[in-house]
């Protein structure tokens, strides 16, 4: 009897200790999250009628560059252009999907290369050198006008979203 | 059994020894902790290591007093307060810089001490893995601390690095986010990363550095010829007086002597750096403020993580990322990959010694690739080599070791 008064003791107490270990860690877990008011971090208005053919413009969304290429008539078109009228861009996150470098945009060339370890996109931000595995990633946006609205999710997204193709 | 002196005189050493078993510790860690008579100043190196945190120690904590980590006031607390403003700042920052560099150096020739005398096995396995503890928690500490003045290198090392934690393909953004506190590095990064570097990784690396020091205390090091010493014999000549004939020495005031003799050597030159040559240390491209929006020509890490970087880079994403992996924990398993019983100098054990030097040679070659730039064809391809050969030697160690004769061991 005694032996179980001291076992029952011993598994209460490691109980409760558990119980506040787990408790401990899922603060600390809850600490290292991102910031409600920087999950919240708004949209970026961009304006497109401004912009000129084969010259990449930089902006900036949830702290990350985002490209917007307007595409000159010669250039190859692809499914995942935002066309707007009869203008053709190319907007994607500007960091190189192998480990987040920006690549720079090569205009005689239609390329954006990577210096970090090599990459190469096209014009379209399709991969043509590894090791970056992916395509460039296309943000939520939502066309309005001549406007492009980042951080929302419009009908030409979700058809591009619904196609596989923003990354 | 508690008896104490009343006429000890407070704080005397029969005082203290009543009280805290001063002559006891003084024994075990010092007048009676053997040493083999025959090493070299390699086994200086841990040493060396311990003094030159301790040096990180106290200029850390200077710079400590003028730093912000604050993604708008890190900079200029470091390159303009610091630097100019705050007396002999600048002294703290070039040791730390030294410091942090050199320890990386010395860890390597230690750790390829232990590989090539065969320190890590036979009773010195724990020796061995709390060492990879303190690796890797150097490691961490060089990182974090790089983050901290903010520069253009400290955001996009940051970036490359974090990103790893995504596993490739299986697209981990939540977690890269979570470690970041934020979707790119920003001010919420910089300070979790100032937190590790001045207190949680500094708090490990001492628990580390004691644990390293208790696993050495019953194996005792090795020596030049990996002879199994019977310490309780060579002590009793020592004290008995026959100090010619006995094979050991005790580690303090003896040893002890030696390993400053090799200090001081050190810290001449590792002061001649801190003077005339601490630009090594710091790399150009960090004295523009970081920018999230425009990324450097060339991104390379600090000298001492080049041979993995390499191992990363001529890849594909994903294989570069297990081929890295790999490569971080392989020295872990050293002492289970070796399967040779011989504990020997590598020019006693045949084919050991070849493969040494490969493994000296192909981390050296690494490393010479890592730092330049990834768009040279011929370069990529060495490193592509260099890597792919990197991988083979695990498998390689534990066919050579299987098939190595063991020594013959005659007095
Ligand atoms: C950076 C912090 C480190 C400190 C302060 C440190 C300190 C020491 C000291 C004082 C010794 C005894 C003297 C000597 O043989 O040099 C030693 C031995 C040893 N250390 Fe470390 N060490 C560190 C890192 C490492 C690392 C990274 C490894 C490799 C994984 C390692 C592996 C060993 C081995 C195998 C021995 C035994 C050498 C022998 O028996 O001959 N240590 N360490
Ligand atoms: S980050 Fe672009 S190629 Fe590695």
């Amino acid at each position: 009897m005694e032996k179980n008064r001291r076992d029952f003791m011993g598994m209460a107490l490691g109980g409760f200790a558990a119980i506040g270990g787990v408790g401990a860690l899922y603060a600390m877990k809850r600490t290292w999250d991102p910031l409600p008011s920087v999950k919240a971090a708004g949209f970026t208005t961009i304006d497109l009628s401004t912009m000129e053919p084969n010259k990449l413009v930089v902006e900036k969304w949830r702290g990350k560059p985002i490209f917007v290429l307007k595409k000159t008539a010669d250039m190859k078109a692809d499914d995942r252009d935002v066309v707007i009228g009869s203008d053709r861009f190319h907007v994607s996150i500007g960091l190189c999907t192998h480990l987040g470098c920006i690549p720079a945009y090569e205009g005689a060339e239609h390329k954006f290369k990577c210096a970090c370890h090599g990459g190469e996109f096209d014009a379209s931000g399709r991969v043509l050198k590894t090791p970056p595995p992916s395509p460039l990633v296309i943000p939520p946006f939502k066309i309005d006008g001549n406007k492009l609205v980042l951080g929302e999710t419009g009908p030409e997204y979700k058809k591009m979203q619904d196609a596989g193709l923003i990354a | 059994m508690a008896h104490f002196d009343e006429n000890a005189k407070p704080f005397s050493e029969k005082w203290l020894d009543e009280r805290i078993g001063l002559n006891t510790l003084k024994k075990v860690l010092n007048t009676e902790y053997w040493i083999p008579k025959n090493i070299n100043f390699l086994w200086a190196m841990g040493m060396l290591l311990a003094a030159t945190f301790g040096l990180l120690l106290v200029s850390g904590i200077m710079l400590l007093m003028y730093y912000k980590p604050d993604t708008n006031l890190a900079f200029d607390s470091v390159n303009y307060t610091i630097m100019s403003e705050v007396g002999y700042g600048w002294l703290w920052r070039h040791i730390h810089g030294v410091g942090a560099s050199i320890v990386f150096l010395i860890i390597y020739i230690h750790m390829f001490t232990g590989i090539y005398y065969g320190s890590y096995k036979r009773g010195r396995e724990l020796i061995w893995l709390s060492g990879m503890g303190l690796f890797v928690a150097f490691s961490a500490e060089a990182f974090s601390g790089y983050m901290l003045p903010w520069g253009q290198m400290s955001y996009w090392a940051g970036m490359v690095i974090t990103n790893l934690f995504s596993m490739g393909s299986l697209e981990l953004n939540g977690l890269v986010e979570w470690i970041r506190g934020d979707y790119v590095p920003g001010d919420a990064f910089l300070n979790r990363f100032f937190m590790l570097h001045v207190l949680l990784i500094p708090l490990a690396i001492i628990g580390l550095i004691v644990l390293h020091f208790g696993t050495l205390r019953l194996p005792h090091v090795n020596n030049q010829e990996g002879e199994e010493i019977d310490f309780e014999t060579s002590a009793a000549l020592w004290k008995s007086g026959k100090r010619k004939e006995s094979k050991v020495i005790p580690f303090s005031p003896v040893f002890l002597s030696k390993d400053l003799f090799v200090m001081s050597i050190y810290f001449i030159l590792f002061f001649y750096l801190v003077f005339y040559h601490f630009e090594f240390a710091m790399d150009p491209v960090n004295f523009d403020p970081a920018d999230g929006l425009k990324t450097p020509a060339h991104i390379y890490p600090e000298w001492y993580f080049l041979w993995s970087y390499e191992i990363l880079r001529p890849f594909s994403k994903d294989i570069g990322l297990i081929a890295f992996g790999i490569a971080q924990v392989a020295f872990v398993f050293l002492p289970f990959i070796d399967r040779s019983p011989n504990v020997a100098p590598a020019h006693k054990r045949g084919l050991f010694k070849i493969w040494f030097w490969v493994l000296v040679v192909d981390m050296i070659t690494l490393t010479a690739m890592g730092k330049l730039p990834p768009t040279n064809p011929t370069f990529a391809t060495i490193g592509l080599i260099a890597a792919v050969i990197f991988l083979l030697l695990g498998p390689a160690l534990f066919v050579i070791s299987r098939i190595e004769k063991p020594l013959n061991r005659g007095a």
